[in-house]
């Protein structure tokens, strides 16, 4: 099996030791120097960006300046536990587990949770799993409207539209779940005088695929200048663990497997880098089209979405506004 | 015979000229309340609520949600579309259409209805 970011166009080709170089130097800098902390704590995931991350701050800070946390909770895949596992031990780096499973709990994350899908989905309750998604982009040109799936403890699998009020119940309730991590990366950064690291790429970054005030805070993000298919040849250099290598990008939050792409992004992430590529560019979407063997409809669309998707991305690079 | 027949279809067409009117109107303020916080700036009924970026993806189940409770419709997943819900003016079509198939709808029925009744 190829790993991922192995199709990615010539395009997004990165010279990876270089690029390594590049990286390293600016967290040694903004680290030590700018924010003055003496290492870094990273949130891993088992997913490829925070490995990524974590293998970039340790050959940066060294790997006794450098804490991982792993931070599962009630519907987490135990898998990804174990790949997280994986980047430590690879990098013998110190690491602390947290399951913050009751931190979400006394929040009523979970209850607040259910009782929004059960605005749209009444029978909904224990032993159901759940996810929301998108359909896909060229889903005969429909808007991106959320539904959720339901799995009922016998596995019959129910998809509904959700009303406005069930969305926005699902999303502020599960965002309890980002910025809970983010509280507790910073608990250990103020414990040992560290700096946090961000973990996003650029399609994340650019486009506002994370929550403000969770996984969006941090003290400096290193790879949020890479598209995913460049993170992924970055970590093929640095000799992440080929099982993370291979794992298809997941988000991890809700009970039912959940994609990327059919929760944000409603396309793979080798055409997303294309087509924000593309478009940050000025390449035509007939050009990229013929360039990529796309169809220009698709490119088209994409297009569009990527200028949407900033709009509402705006609110959610906002710093607290002030008065000058 | 030709005056009879102006005299009723002249109200009837200024009772549709006055309904979509309203129809207009309400979508309109719905529109200006919820996505423009009240200032109504210079929001025509033709423009493109994309193009104006005035409405999100969550902004588009609002105005379904909207739509559903005020028309008594139901909006389907495949209507979900910027050709029925892209401007003031296109929702305005997009109602206009649904009522009339849903009363063509009921006819037929009703139609069914009586010749089964007969039968």
């Amino acid at each position: 099996m190829k790993p991922h970011g192995a199709a990615s166009s010539d395009l997004l080709r990165l010279d990876a030791e270089g690029e390594t170089e590049r990286i390293t130097s600016w967290i040694r800098e903004t680290v030590f120097h700018t924010l003055r902390r003496k290492g870094a704590v990273i949130a891993v995931s088992g997913g490829i960006d925070s490995s990524v991350v974590a293998f970039l701050c340790a050959r940066a800070l060294g790997n006794e300046r450098i804490l991982l946390l792993f931070m599962p909770e009630a519907d987490s895949s135990p898998h990804s536990l174990q790949l997280g596992r994986m980047v430590a031990d690879a990098l013998n780096a110190k690491s602390v587990l947290e399951d913050i499973s009751p931190i979400l709990t006394g929040a009523e994350c979970y209850r607040r949770r259910d009782d929004s899908i059960r605005l749209v989905v009444p029978e909904y309750g224990p032993g159901y799993k759940c996810k929301i998604v998108l359909p896909g982009l060229l889903d005969a040109g429909r808007y991106a409207i959320f539904s959720v799936v339901v799995q009922s403890p016998d596995g019959k699998m129910t998809k509904v539209r959700l009303t406005p009020d069930a969305y926005l119940g699902i999303v502020a309730a599960t965002n309890f779940k980002q910025r809970t991590r983010k509280m507790m990366e910073y608990y250990y950064a103020d414990l040992l005088q560290y700096a946090v690291a961000g973990t996003p790429n650029l399609l994340e970054y650019d486009q506002g695929f994370f929550v403000k005030n969770g996984d969006g805070a941090a003290d400096f993000k290193p790879i949020a200048h890479l598209y995913k298919s460049q993170v992924y040849q970055l970590a093929a250099h640095l000799g992440v663990p080929e099982d993370i290598l291979h794992r298809p990008p997941t988000t991890d939050t809700y009970t039912l497997e959940q994609s990327q792409e059919e929760f944000y992004f409603t396309l793979p992430y080798e055409q997303m880098d294309l087509c924000l590529y593309g478009k940050d560019h000025g390449i035509s979407a007939s050009d990229l089209a013929r360039a990529s063997g796309m169809t220009e409809d698709l490119v088209d669309r994409a297009y569009h979405m990527i200028e949407a998707k900033r709009k509402v991305a705006k609110y959610l690079h906002a710093p607290s506004m002030t008065i000058d | 015979m030709f005056g009879r027949q102006r005299l009723v279809t002249v109200p009837t067409k200024i009772a549709q000229v006055g309904g979509l009117l309203r129809m207009l109107q309400t979508i309109r303020k719905f529109v200006i309340d919820n996505y423009l916080f009240g200032e109504e700036g210079t929001l025509s009924d033709e423009d493109s609520f994309m193009e104006t970026g005035i409405i999100d993806s969550t902004g588009i189940l609002e105005l379904v949600r909207f739509l559903e409770s005020t028309y008594t419709i139901k909006v389907t997943d495949e209507e979900l579309i910027p050709d029925n819900l892209d401007s003031v003016s296109k929702i305005a079509s997009f109602i206009l259409m649904k009522q009339s198939a849903s009363r063509q709808t009921a006819q037929e029925r009703s139609t069914r209805l009586s010749e089964e009744t007969r039968a």
